[in-house]
């Protein structure tokens, strides 16, 4: 997927990097998260020219070689194999694709035994909710800010008595069904490796960085 | 810093062990113990005793359980001594189970902005330079309250201390050779939930470590076997246990556990969102609920720890806050580690409330309950820290404060 796909806020979010204080860094007192609203693209490439994760990389220990030569190059086979994480940019997302309508009974049949007949919870977490963005129950539509986070986590995780066992079909009608059960797309909506990146959820913008460290007041 | 020294030598009667042993595990569990109890020889000195064994165990007076749930287990913390952990009594926060992994088939992947993506052996692991490290693992989670019958193990039991053993990750970092412009890496775990959560590069470079041993032996299957990741100082969940890869990138994976969960909803609106780091806190082990005391000298012991360095000082009042002196930190005080503090008591058998309230070297000072309320609304979920205290009756029952942690609510708090 071109950059230019993307929504403007997902591109910002791709700027969200660790800016290091160095001479707190060892103390762990780190990373104020800059997210630059009008310069995310020139911030990438600034960083990646700088070289901001190599920065960081400190000295060897004393007497350390360069390389032990310890394990094995990994083969791209293994690699595709474990690789299952998506990212909110859709880096992940495999071919594939599903409606609410396609994922209702996968919902019936593998997820509503936990979460309730309409994602209103039961014996696990409520998943589909009126509250409004913040408030409390939290649920998918007003608290989880990136859509790929559902494919991800239910692929790799649902349902708890038989995780991993869903379909590419499957997970993607799951995706799309709780995300039209919690009023964020369309019913009919086709839900793809294109599509999902770009659905904009409703908390999106409510998670700030860790400020506790900035001053010794209670945060 | 004061320092005394306390003799203390009390012969126990076999009577004073049993109704002990009974006070302090409950019924089913003595009842469990007396059998054994029941086979001792009343006079050790007529009958030759078992020689030695494979394997040690506790003795039969001695019963310490965590107490589990579907998904946890507490550290009893009333009943330890020093500051280290037993591993099985090291709590657990599962959130898939426990794996059952063979180490020869173990394997760890390290891949993404990397020069050379490279699978290591458990074997791998262990060739590389060992580093050892005492340090504390809490998870975030960590409060209950709401009622005034919660021991030490209840009200905070999620936190324990070990002398882990592995390889820093700086060094098998610089085996695969890192591309710039890596920012965060995601570790992820072999267990049914495949476990994920993003780390930062510079905790990765400063003291994150893959730790394989616990104590002095292999880790127990429950804490993270063959191999899992240990980041001190930090929230236990990010601390990702069964390492089974680590894929390096630019950006954070925007995974569950630091998206719906383990975010802090604050009061304005917004959430707190990789908030790692656990903050100083202190809380006294004994005198603690369920225990009667008689008037008398009574050392008043806890354990105090700080995710951000060493602690500095636990202040401790015997008179519900109204003053405060210092305790005794047994030493070494070391970084992002439990220390045991202590403080002698004379309790003269009037009602009070005995407190705790610890510093660490960033001058940070463990806050009340009210104060983190009114910092972050009354929505917040993890890293709470609040001073607690012991109320103590008349008749020497002890009790947990209410008053201190928001009062009286429902049993699921």
């Amino acid at each position: 997927m071109a950059v230019s796909d993307l929504e403007p806020d997902l591109i910002v979010d791709n700027a969200q990097c660790v800016c290091v204080i160095p001479d707190v860094m060892k103390h762990s007192r780190l990373m104020i998260r800059a997210v630059c609203c009008m310069a995310g693209l020139w911030l990438i490439g600034v960083l990646g020219m700088i070289g901001v994760g190599a920065e960081q990389q400190p000295p060897a220990s004393e007497g350390h070689p360069e390389r032990f030569g310890l394990g094995e190059p990994a083969s791209m086979d293994l690699i595709q194999r474990l690789d299952i994480d998506v990212r909110p940019d859709g880096t992940g997302l495999p071919e594939g694709s599903g409606t609410a309508a396609a994922g209702a009974p996968v919902y019936a049949a593998r997820c509503a035994s936990c979460h309730g007949p309409s994602g209103e919870g039961a014996t696990a977490n409520q998943l589909v909710g009126a509250a409004p963005v913040g408030a409390s129950p939290a649920t998918i539509g007003n608290y989880w800010p990136y859509a790929t986070t559902l494919f991800d986590y239910i692929r790799r995780a649902m349902p708890t008595n038989a995780p991993g066992s869903l379909s590419t079909a499957e997970v993607y009608g799951l995706t799309a069904w709780l995300l039209a059960a919690n009023g964020i797309i369309d019913t009919d909506a086709d839900i793809n490796a294109q599509t999902l990146p770009l659905v904009r959820m409703p908390a999106r913008n409510i998670f700030v960085p860790d400020d506790r460290l900035d001053a010794n007041t209670v945060r | 810093m004061r320092t005394y020294e306390v003799h203390m030598s009390k012969r126990l009667s076999r009577r004073t062990l049993l109704s002990s042993v009974a006070g302090a595990v409950g019924g089913t569990a003595a009842s469990r113990a007396l059998p054994a109890l029941a086979q001792t020889p009343t006079d050790t000195t007529r009958t030759r005793g078992p020689g030695p064994r494979t394997l040690g165990m506790r003795s039969p007076f001695e019963q310490p359980q965590r107490d589990p749930s579907p998904t946890s287990s507490r550290t009893p913390l009333q009943d330890l001594h020093g500051t280290i952990t037993p591993s099985d009594l090291h709590f657990e926060r599962h959130h898939g189970g426990i794996p059952d992994i063979d180490p020869h088939e173990y394997q760890l992947l390290v891949h993404g902005l990397v020069d050379r993506p490279t699978v290591f052996s458990l074997d791998d692991l262990k060739r590389f330079p060992a580093t050892s490290r005492i340090c504390f693992l809490e998870c975030s989670g960590n409060l209950r309250r709401g009622r005034e019958d919660l021991s030490p193990q209840l009200l905070c039991g999620l936190t324990s201390q070990t002398e882990w053993t592995g390889v820093r990750l700086a060094t098998v970092l610089r085996e695969v050779g890192v591309q710039p412009p890596a920012a965060w890496l995601l570790a992820e775990g072999q267990d049914a939930a495949v476990m994920t959560r993003s780390i930062p590069m510079t905790k990765a470079w400063d003291d994150a470590l893959i730790v394989y041993a616990q104590n002095g032996e292999p880790l127990r299957p429950a804490h993270g076997y063959p191999a899992r990741l240990l980041l001190p100082g930090w929230e236990g969940n990010s601390s990702v246990k069964w390492l089974r890869r680590i894929d390096i990138g630019n950006a954070p994976f925007m995974t569950r556990e630091e998206t719906s969960r383990y975010t802090d909803p604050l009061g304005d609106g917004t959430a707190r969102q990789f908030s790692f780091i656990m903050d100083a806190r202190s809380v006294i082990t004994s005198p603690s609920y369920p225990q009667t005391l008689n008037p008398g000298w009574h050392e008043i012991r806890g354990i105090a720890w700080s995710g951000r360095g060493r602690i500095e000082r636990v202040e401790v009042s015997i008179d519900g806050g109204s003053t405060w002196e210092d305790s005794v930190l047994q030493t070494p005080v070391l970084p992002k580690a439990h220390v045991r503090f202590r403080h002698l008591w004379n309790w003269r058998g009037t009602e009070t409330e005995i407190v705790s309230r610890a510093t660490d070297e960033t001058g940070y000072i463990q806050p009340t309950f009210d104060a983190l309320v009114a910092a972050r609304g009354p929505r917040t979920r993890y890293h709470q820290n609040p001073v607690t205290g012991w109320r103590i009756g008349t008749g020497g029952q002890v009790r947990l404060s209410l008053e201190r942690l928001g009062g009286r609510i429902g049993p699921r708090a």
